[in-house]
């Protein structure tokens, strides 16, 4: 096997001649517009699909099997690998998660950072989204409008945490820093500006005959093939289902702020690109209130900013460089690692694309004995195989664009 | 003599455990102090299914059944008890201590907003019942699980691995795999693109992304010591000259001035 192969593509087992009139088209792993390494194998008549098999793997890091070989914090840095795009909320599950099995309360004013920071995260993602999308359906000035916005947003996370894409801005237990002066300036500056923006969007997208053409009536997910497949986030929501994680299982202070999930029972492409924008609408909502918040914190001079639990996080850098035992635990702490309870936690958050759970079994120790990351967009591109036949191939290119897929977090 | 390790387990261990140290345990509480999961324990146990264990953990249900009555779990919780949605569903190896694995099935219901795991055993070798006509999502979760644990499952339609290649050996997230992939996995694009001869010639594949050899010219220089890249590095070679900036070396910024330079407060957004 090895000498008909060698130095040639390999196609696993497939024939590219029928006898039939079928084509098998391969699409991937190299598209421009498959957002990563997608493979998708499309059989074929004339233009339409009849059968369609995503193929993942080309972007596989082994991330579950490194978790099991790292301590717990080490494995921060790495969760910012999943999704790329929006990685703070990639840290802030598996910070939750962990939390969740050692029982810890986070500080008031690390909660609203954590906020903060979660939908900032949430809003460069869907601007993202909105760029690539309107990028692969031809309109290339969205794209740049798009992405100055985008700039603005990393800038402000830069600011905050020293990284554009890969933040590892949560700790376990809170976050390691208090914002900068200029960071409420600069992000009320940016929501300010954000509905002027949006409406620049959306004047060149929401009448666009191309556009529509594209958008409306192609990709239709019925509710129960989105339950079914495990569909969650804007992808569920515009299928007619009304389920977010903040507003139902609510986690940090959602269930304090006030912010409306957007639903569509169309379940088309046209529906998912109405409810991400209307999704950053809510996004600059709950951030108002977070500055609000924040301010109040600053009034009743809440400065905390992570938890207090000598066992498991490291004491504030003042306590450790005056006292010794701190310095000793911290010693512990950071060669070792902290070694959470016996038990196994399953906890899910609302990431910019659905449900992004952390798995964890703990036995004890301190690296995880199992970690299983549900990443929605596994799922997501899993829909593809019942959702693609019956399409033409142009529709295609609009339909992994909706669906928004990050291969970081699909192989993982 | 090279002292034994033993291979059962080949993840990273704690190097040091206090003798008396005893684990804390995550406090595990009784179904019947929630109405909602005693009442879905409740349709479980009418529909004859036997439940070996069932508490209450972070706020979920954990109920443990026998690994023949999955399917039939599953399509109660998803037809009587409105749990819709297959959210996760995985393995977790215990093949060393209990010789198999632990399947679980993470089961979320939109209307009364809860979430339970459905936990079952298998041994090594013993398959489990595909559920992926009941839920659509399983059909690549259990992809994946094969894939990663070589769990057997029975009645699945298009059982291929799904993240690693097909005709990769070995299941990588066993506990006997190692981290940096066994030897199959060190030749195995060498042996695929170039062919067994080209081993001598290419080496394997070091996965090791720590790993620093200081005779490596192609991918690591040797300050003072400067060869051209992949050229061989010769001890002997003469020294060249280190400079610093700091001691009138190398200029990486020319003319900064920092009284004329300007420092930008607001940068009009």
């Amino acid at each position: 096997m090895q000498n008909t192969n060698r130095l040639r593509p390999f196609f696993e087992n497939i024939t590219f001649d029928r006898d039939d009139n079928e084509l098998v088209l391969n699409f991937g792993p190299q598209h421009p517009s498959a957002h990563g390494q997608l493979r998708l194998m499309l059989h074929l008549q004339q233009e339409q699909i009849v059968k369609a098999h995503p193929d993942i793997g080309y972007l596989h890091r082994g991330m579950e099997k490194m978790a099991e070989n790292m301590i717990y914090n080490e494995f921060m840095p790495t969760t910012d690998r999943m999704d790329y795009i929006a990685s703070s909320s990639n840290n802030y599950g598996f910070a939750l998660a962990v939390e969740k099995l050692i029982g810890l309360e986070v500080p008031r004013r690390a909660k609203v950072i954590r906020m903060m920071l979660l939908e900032l995260n949430r809003l460069m993602s869907h601007i993202f989204w909105l760029a690539t999308t309107a990028l692969d359906v031809g309109a290339m000035t969205v794209f740049l409008y798009a992405f100055r916005e985008r700039e603005y947003l990393m800038d402000i996370i830069e600011d905050y945490c020293g990284a554009r894409l890969t933040h590892a801005a949560i700790r376990i237990g809170g976050v390691p820093l208090d914002i900068q002066d200029n960071f409420i300036y600069d992000l009320k500056v940016f929501l300010d500006k954000l509905p002027e923006n949006m409406k620049d969007y959306e004047d060149l997208l929401d009448t666009n005959r191309i556009w529509l053409m594209r958008m409306e009536n192609v990709g239709i997910i019925p509710t129960e093939m989105a339950l079914s497949w495990g569909c969650t986030g804007p992808m569920l929501r515009a299928s007619g289902v009304e389920w977010d994680i903040r507003k139902e299982e609510p986690y940090e202070l959602y269930d304090e702020v006030e912010f409306n999930i957007p639903v569509s029972d169309k379940g088309d492409n046209y529906a998912r690109y109405k409810i991400y924008m209307a999704e950053m609408r809510e996004s600059a909502k709950i951030l108002y209130q977070c500055i609000d918040m924040y301010a109040e914190t600053q009034k009743n001079n809440q400065t905390e900013l992570m938890a207090h639990a000598p066992q498991y996080i490291s004491a504030p850098k003042l306590d450790i460089m005056t006292q010794n035992y701190s310095l000793m635990q911290h010693f512990v702490l950071v060669t070792q690692g902290m070694r959470p309870p016996v038990g196994e936690v399953y906890i899910p958050t609302e990431s910019p694309k659905g449900e992004l759970g952390y798995f964890i079994n703990s036995q004890g120790g301190p690296y995880p004995y199992r970690l299983k990351l549900r990443a929605p967009s596994f799922w997501h591109t899993g829909v593809l195989t019942d959702l693609l036949p019956g399409h033409y191939i142009p529709d295609v290119v609009s339909i992994i664009g909706t669906t928004n897929i990050v291969f970081g977090e699909i192989d993982r | 003599m090279r002292a034994y390790t033993p291979k059962e387990n080949v993840q990273k261990k704690a190097y040091y455990t206090d003798r008396y140290w005893v684990a804390p345990q995550v406090a595990k509480f009784d179904v019947e102090s929630d109405a909602v999961f005693s009442e879905d324990l409740k349709a479980i146990k009418d529909a004859k299914i036997t439940v070996l264990e069932a508490f209450i953990q972070v706020d979920q249900m954990v109920v443990y059944i026998k690994p023949e009555d999955n399917v039939a779990t599953l399509e109660l919780l998803r037809d009587e008890c409105g749990y819709t949605q297959l959210s996760e569903l995985s393995a977790i190896d215990w093949i060393s201590k209990r010789g198999g694995f632990e399947v679980f099935y993470q089961m979320l219901s939109m209307t009364k907003r809860k979430r339970l795991r459905i936990k079952c055993f298998i041994d090594e070798k013993q398959p489990i019942e595909s559920v992926q006509s009941l839920f659509r999502s399983a059909d690549w979760a259990e992809r994946e699980m094969y894939d990663m644990f070589g769990v057997i499952i029975n009645n699945h339609p298009f059982m291929k691995r799904i993240l690693m290649p097909d005709d990769w050996e070995g299941h990588p997230l066993r506990k006997t795999y190692p981290l940096q992939g066994d030897e199959f996995a060190a030749w195995y694009e060498v042996d695929k693109i170039f062919g067994k001869e080209a081993r001598d010639i290419i080496g394997p594949e070091i996965r090791d992304t720590a790993r620093v050899d200081r005779y490596d010219t192609e991918r690591f220089a040797r300050l003072g010591h400067e060869v051209p890249k992949g050229a061989e590095f010769n001890p002997d070679q003469e020294k060249t000259p280190l400079a610093y900036q700091e001691d009138d070396g190398v200029f990486l910024i020319e003319g900064f001035e920092e009284d004329k330079s300007q420092i930008i407060r607001d940068r009009k957004r």
